[in-house]
């Protein structure tokens, strides 16, 4: 068989500057809030949170197009792990972290193992189901979650000696955290992995026919996606230093879908930008007073009617074919 | 020709690369298949003829494993498990289903490379790329553009490519002509025919029955879910002959 000299033709265009955008609107953003501190670093580090949820959810979303609507369960796990190990037990936040992303995970295993066999809406349905099971347990367990209490006094998050307390700190670690996420998931969707999940994401049985083990990626993406979800919950009750069941009840699901669409969903910087986009907009349009709402829901609408596909797909090359 | 034929044919009589024996299936409660018995030869190309919704579709996708089925099919003497595709596929039968299933988004490139998932050997992978590229000189000038973006000519080519890419054993093949100019099925056809005369094994499915003829050692003729002849297809002369047998 003889070699064509333009097989080593360039197959992918090489990525233009305009993708960088996205990246450098995080990062104005992430730096105005260190500069003016306060109120401004409170919002951007609740967005940073979100972020490093929305990325797991897109891996199982975006990348494999499944759906859930059941991932602010593993949030709960995740958080609750940290604020009863830590406050209740006195334990140091990093092993508590660990220790709570690993329960989520397992119960991602049990509950996904099952449920992933379900599609469409019924897989909606289903993992709707998971989250609001999980937060009947945040509520009525009460020895060990307070109920509607709450647990407070949840100490700052901290490795060792090192404790992160000023605002400008969480900034710092919480940008460090996003930054190692999105990095992980561009290493994903680029890694053989990520390609398995666009296949399945594409098409199941054409997966399946080309010896794709489908249901193993998804539990794959889905446990990931908990993964993600556990540490993001842990990350905001370190940050908040309490914790109670409406944390994360409903509004986190309806949120987060919000900053996974608005964003982007199935690129990288999606939901970095969906989750700073959905936290700041209600904030400029404070000066609205009483139709702030209305502003807010006019905005989304807008966003979502000029770019169907999120922002971030406006800025890669592929977004706007 | 007719040489190549004959040799084809006692190769299936002695060892069948694939032989399915009393295969049903259904979707829900309609059964689309009655016990199917079919024998595919080493190195022969079988075409399976019908008429819309006579099952040949679900006939491939059962020996895939892909849609509820019952009934024994042994792949080189093994019994192939019945509701798993991935481990059919995995033994080098390779569907090219109906609708090309293409992953439409995706470059040509990530097209290919998903074909040879299984394959972890880069030299390989490189030799089954650099030959679908020289089958397919097409596909290589368009590398890098969105399978989803290309002509049915070119779709049906990447299919064809990304099975090639798993290096199959046995080639199902789901109405490779359907929605294609005439021209354009005559040169996919015709890289059938090169790939069966290199010895791979293919089954072809096919509506349009001239364009198989001319290609297959055998073929089986399927209606209602049931084979109702098994011809060579040097009997078949004319249009009538081949109606006569359908409604026989």
């Amino acid at each position: 068989m003889t070699i064509s000299p333009a097989i080593t033709s360039p197959e992918r265009r090489p990525p233009r500057l305009v993708g960088l955008l996205p990246w450098l609107f995080a990062v104005a953003v992430v730096g105005y809030a260190m500069v003016v501190g306060g109120y401004a670093a409170t919002v951007v580090s609740f967005a940073l949170i979100y972020a490093v949820f929305v990325t797991g959810l897109n891996l199982f979303m975006g990348f494999a197009a499944q759906v859930s609507f059941g991932q602010n369960a593993f949030a709960a796990i995740g958080g609750y792990g940290s604020a009863v190990l830590t406050a209740t037990y006195g334990w140091s936040p990093l092993p508590a972290m660990v220790l709570g992303i690993a329960a989520a995970l397992l119960a991602a295993a049990i509950v996904g193992f099952p449920a992933l066999r379900l599609k469409g809406h019924y897989l909606a349905m289903g993992t709707l189901a998971i989250g609001l099971i999980t937060y009947e347990i945040t509520v009525e367990w009460q020895s060990v979650t307070q109920g509607y209490l709450g647990i407070s006094g949840i100490p700052p998050f901290g490795i060792g000696p090192y404790e992160v307390t000023s605002d400008r700190g969480q900034l710092i670690m919480l940008a460090l955290v996003v930054a190692a996420c999105a990095f992980a998931a561009a290493r994903i969707r680029r890694s053989r992995f990520g390609r398995a999940l666009s296949a399945v994401a594409g098409s199941e049985e054409a997966a399946t026919a080309l010896g794709i083990d489908v249901s193993r990626y998804k539990l794959m993406a889905f446990l990931l996606s908990a993964g993600f979800a556990a540490l993001a919950g842990s990350l905001f009750v370190h940050v908040v230093g309490y914790v109670s069941p409406e944390v994360f009840g409903l509004h986190m699901v309806i949120v987060t879908f919000t900053m996974l669409y608005v964003g982007g969903i199935g690129t990288v910087a999606g939901p970095l930008v969906g989750a700073l986009i959905v936290s700041l907009l209600p904030e400029t349009f404070r000066a609205f007073k009483d139709y702030q709402d209305l502003a807010y829901g006019a905005a989304l609408i807008l966003l979502l009617i000029y770019a169907p596909r999120g922002l971030a797909s406006l800025f890669s090359p592929r977004g706007r074919s | 020709m007719s040489l190549a034929v004959a040799a084809h044919t006692n190769a299936s009589a002695a060892s069948p690369i694939l032989a399915a024996t009393g295969l049903s299936a259904r979707y829900g409660h309609i059964h689309a298949l009655h016990g199917v018995d079919i024998r595919i030869g080493e190195g022969e190309l079988v075409a399976v003829l019908g008429p819309n919704g006579a099952g040949k579709s679900t006939l491939l996708r059962a020996i895939m494993g892909l849609s509820a089925n019952s009934g024994e099919v042994r792949f080189r003497g093994d019994v192939l498990p019945r509701s798993d595709a991935v481990a059919v596929a995995s033994r080098g039968i390779v569907l090219v289903p109906e609708g090309r299933g293409l992953f439409a988004p995706m470059s040509v490139s990530d097209n290919l490379e998903l074909g040879a998932y299984r394959l972890r050997d880069k030299a390989e992978f490189a030799r089954r790329r650099d030959r679908v590229l020289t089958l397919f000189p097409r596909l290589k000038e368009r590398l890098g553009q969105a399978a989803g973006s290309m002509s049915g000519g070119e779709q049906q080519m990447l299919a064809l490519g990304r099975a090639l890419m798993a290096g199959p054993k046995l080639l199902l093949l789901d109405e490779p002509s359907l929605g294609l100019a005439p021209r354009v099925t005559g040169e996919i056809l015709e890289t059938l025919g090169l790939l069966n005369r290199e010895g791979l094994a293919i089954v072809l499915v096919e509506q349009k029955a001239p364009l198989a003829l001319e290609l297959a050692a055998r073929v089986y003729l399927l209606s209602l879910g049931r084979i109702v002849a098994e011809l060579d297809p040097r009997d078949i002369t004319s249009h009538d002959d081949l109606a006569r047998h359908y409604f026989a």
